[in-house]
């Protein structure tokens, strides 16, 4: 029961929206349909269930006392502090008329968004420039053929996607072509093109037979089966 | 006013994240907190009113004309088994709608992958190899090249990650003129990567000098 | 002033990477922090001197900006804002640079969110944009010249219901307007009343998922801008005709303002990406010229 259950939704969600890419008209196409808005609003509940989730253990790591328990403590003030301005901004703009959105350029919300949200995030992501400047200094080496391949591949490609390599030729006069950027280009439209092609079409092929599975219910783990 | 303690938190909340380049320290710790959490209290907000409000609520009970969905309700019984899994009880409930969602899923990606990546990808390669100039019905040596390099790629490349036969004599040759393919797309990858990463450094270091210290217009 | 003092101090911190790599060939690599600080002058000093570079426009951003100046004025284009803060740097000037061109063109400018923060995104473009003083003067209003949908949750399986109803997604605006209030909408259904589909997309969901199910499945012409991390990814694509042009990263960008007329953020950047290249590219070289020195010296 515990499995039959959840295999037999895996399998008649996954035929429906199968079959109407053939047909999509009834009953199919209007299933789809449905069903579509189903998984958008089980997604919105997947997403509290992060939420709580967090609170969950974030809670549980004060109430054990860890070490990192400080940092808990200010997981939990900020989350629940962003969730009391959302809430305040959004069910305050509900009873305004005309409404208003949560989001809308100057609420708290978006003050949060735009001066906390976006420069943690940002920054957060802008660290990667210095790593992956360190990881070519320290690894990134010719060792063999294939490397070697590989490193001029990303050579004329960082030089030729920014005027680095032209600029020289253009300023001195030496050629008004810019031959670096044509070459970038030559190596994305064409040999990138081939290799990201056949990389492509086996990750649709595994797709495929992997989504087989789970519709025939051969593939069982996310029912927790084997 | 506002904008400015917005600016001056923005700008110690970045050189806070930053600090980590110098060694793991807790000004960097607590700034990865208030991350966290803001990001959770901001996805569940969003989500919160932009779908259960706006779509499941106006659904249900819509402030114009138009006539309730009441299948909706479905959904969020479904969302709400979702939630079961917080409880170590009747958590394996919540199997049901992540049964649906993955069903679902399968269900469209077998589709949309078969057609889009794999059949128009194979007739795109194998057609239109030699490309002739309508006008005047030459040959175009550059394109037509480039078809048959791509052609190559293509081909060499599927050889390479065909895993049931040893890749040996004219197989292995093929298989390692397919490496040969993958590791110039690694390296425009590489390249292409290089190039995001330092852009989102430059927009920081944009915001801190243009925003907050005013070098910069 | 602030401009010399960078250049000299660029100059300096250029040379300065001769002694790393007498360091290295030593057999004495530099520490990683040594590393992240060269990177931080890369960035911090060429944006001090405000300088741009000339930019060649590609054949893949000419695709799209022919297919943009195709569409006559009144032309329904469904923008998707598809990413976050951490991409704007790459895509944000290619949404306002994009909205420029749309309000300048009068085309009818509909825009949507996969990603929560994507309608933000596109709200501050417009701010942006409006700035215009030609666009200012044409005093747009909101529901009538563009409207912003909002964001749904729901992913691939959005554009898919999108292709039978939009207003089953998006029954009110970000604004919370009701669908059929907003008279930008009256005529609009599905993909088959929409002329292009412009999509800005920094990862999953994005472009793959517009080109598999709003152009292949229900016949939607689409362009697109992607971080350069994904750009790669979408190139097929390009090939086979299922995505009209592609601006990849900042350079897409920047070769997009540039061919619009509408230089903006990614043209001022361009000059500090540049410097930030070399400097990779610098470090690589010396890598692998201490790497092979150093293969020498075991050989002999």
């Amino acid at each position: 029961m515990r499995r039959e259950i959840p295999l037999l939704i895996t399998s008649i969600a996954g035929l429906v929206f199968a079959i109407s890419y053939f047909i999509p008209h009834w009953p199919f196409g209007e299933s789809e349909s449905i069903f579509g808005d189903w998984i958008t609003i089980v997604q919105s509940f997947a997403i509290w269930l992060g939420a709580l989730n967090l609170l969950k253990v974030s809670f549980e790591k004060i109430y054990r006392k860890r070490k990192d328990s400080l940092y808990a403590g200010v997981i939990i003030f900020c989350l629940v502090a962003t969730l009391i301005i959302g809430f305040y901004d959004g069910f305050s703009g509900l009873m305004q008329e005309p409404e208003v959105s949560f989001r809308a350029p100057g609420t708290h919300f978006d003050w949060v968004f735009v001066y906390i949200y976006t420069p943690l995030s940002s920054t957060m992501f802008a660290m990667l420039a210095f790593f992956v400047a360190s990881a070519s200094y320290r690894a990134f080496r010719a060792r063999n053929f294939e490397a070697t391949l590989l490193l001029i591949a990303a050579f004329f490609v960082m030089g030729g996607r920014v005027p680095l390599f032209d600029l020289p030729l253009l300023k001195l006069g030496i050629s008004d072509v810019p031959y670096f950027s044509l070459f970038a280009d030559w190596i994305m439209s064409y040999p990138l093109t081939g290799g990201m092609t056949a990389i492509m079409i086996g990750i649709a092929l595994g797709i495929m037979s992997s989504s087989l599975r789970i519709i025939l219910g051969i593939e069982r783990s996310h029912v927790g089966g084997a | 006013m506002s904008e400015l303690i917005g600016v001056w938190l923005a700008a110690l909340l970045t050189l806070g994240i930053f600090s980590f380049l110098y060694k793991d320290n807790p000004i960097y710790k607590i700034c990865e907190s208030i991350f966290v959490g803001v990001s959770a209290g901001y996805w569940a907000i969003v989500f919160f009113f932009d779908n259960i409000i706006k779509k499941f609520w106006y659904g249900v009970f819509p402030t114009d004309n138009s006539e309730p969905n009441y299948l909706l309700w479905f959904g969020a019984f479904l969302g709400f088994l979702m939630l079961l899994r917080l409880s170590s009880k009747i958590g394996w409930i919540a199997r049901w709608p992540l049964a649906f969602i993955v069903g679902a899923t399968a269900g469209l990606y077998m589709m949309i992958y078969f057609v889009s990546n794999a059949m128009l990808q194979i007739s795109s390669t194998m057609r239109n190899v030699v490309a002739v100039n309508p006008e005047t019905s030459a040959i175009v040596w550059g394109e037509t090249i480039g078809s048959v390099i791509i052609a190559v790629g293509v081909l060499s490349g599927l050889v390479y990650f065909f895993f049931s036969k040893e890749h040996k004599g004219v197989f292995g040759q093929t298989a390692k003129v397919g490496i040969w393919f993958l590791m110039i797309t690694f390296g425009a990858h590489f390249g292409y990567t290089v190039m995001s990463r330092m852009s989102l450094l430059i927009g920081r270091v944009d915001f801190l000098f243009t925003d907050w210290l005013h070098l910069l217009k | 002033m602030l401009s010399t003092v960078a250049t000299i101090l660029m100059i300096i911190v250029g040379l300065s990477m001769l002694y790393i790599l007498y360091r290295t060939i030593k057999g004495q690599p530099i520490e990683r922090r040594y590393v992240f600080l060269y990177i931080a002058l890369a960035i911090s000093l060429p944006l001090l001197m405000q300088k741009t570079a000339p930019v060649p426009v590609t054949r893949d951003v000419m695709k799209l900006v022919d297919a943009l100046n195709e569409l006559p004025p009144g032309s329904k284009v469904l923008a998707a804002f598809d990413y976050d803060p951490p991409s704007a740097p790459e895509l944000q000037p290619m949404g306002v640079a994009f909205m420029k061109f749309a309000f300048k063109h009068d085309l009818q400018v509909i825009i949507m969110g996969l990603w929560p923060q994507g309608p933000q995104q596109a709200n501050q473009a417009i701010l942006e944009a409006m700035k215009d003083p030609e666009i200012a003067a044409k005093n747009l209003q909101y529901g009538v010249d563009y409207v912003n949908l909002g964001f749904q949750s729901g992913n691939e399986f959005v554009i898919q219901s999108m292709g039978s109803n939009f207003k089953r997604m998006f029954p009110k605006d970000d604004r919370l307007i009701p669908y059929d209030s907003l008279p930008i909408m009256n005529s609009v259904t599905n993909f088959s009343n929409i002329d292009f589909v412009f999509n800005l997309s920094s990862g999953k969901p994005g472009t793959v998922e517009w080109v598999q199910i709003a152009v292949d499945r229900f016949g939607a012409k689409c362009g697109a801008g992607n971080t350069a991390v994904q750009a790669p990814q979408v190139y097929p694509y390009l090939r086979t005709g299922q995505l009209t042009g592609l601006l990849g990263g900042m350079s897409g960008g920047a070769e997009f303002e540039k061919a619009l007329d509408e230089e903006g953020k990614a043209s001022t950047f361009i000059f500090s990406q540049m410097i930030s290249h070399a400097t990779v590219i610098a470090f690589i070289l010396i890598g692998n010229v201490a790497f092979f020195m150093s293969r020498k010296k075991k050989k002999q």
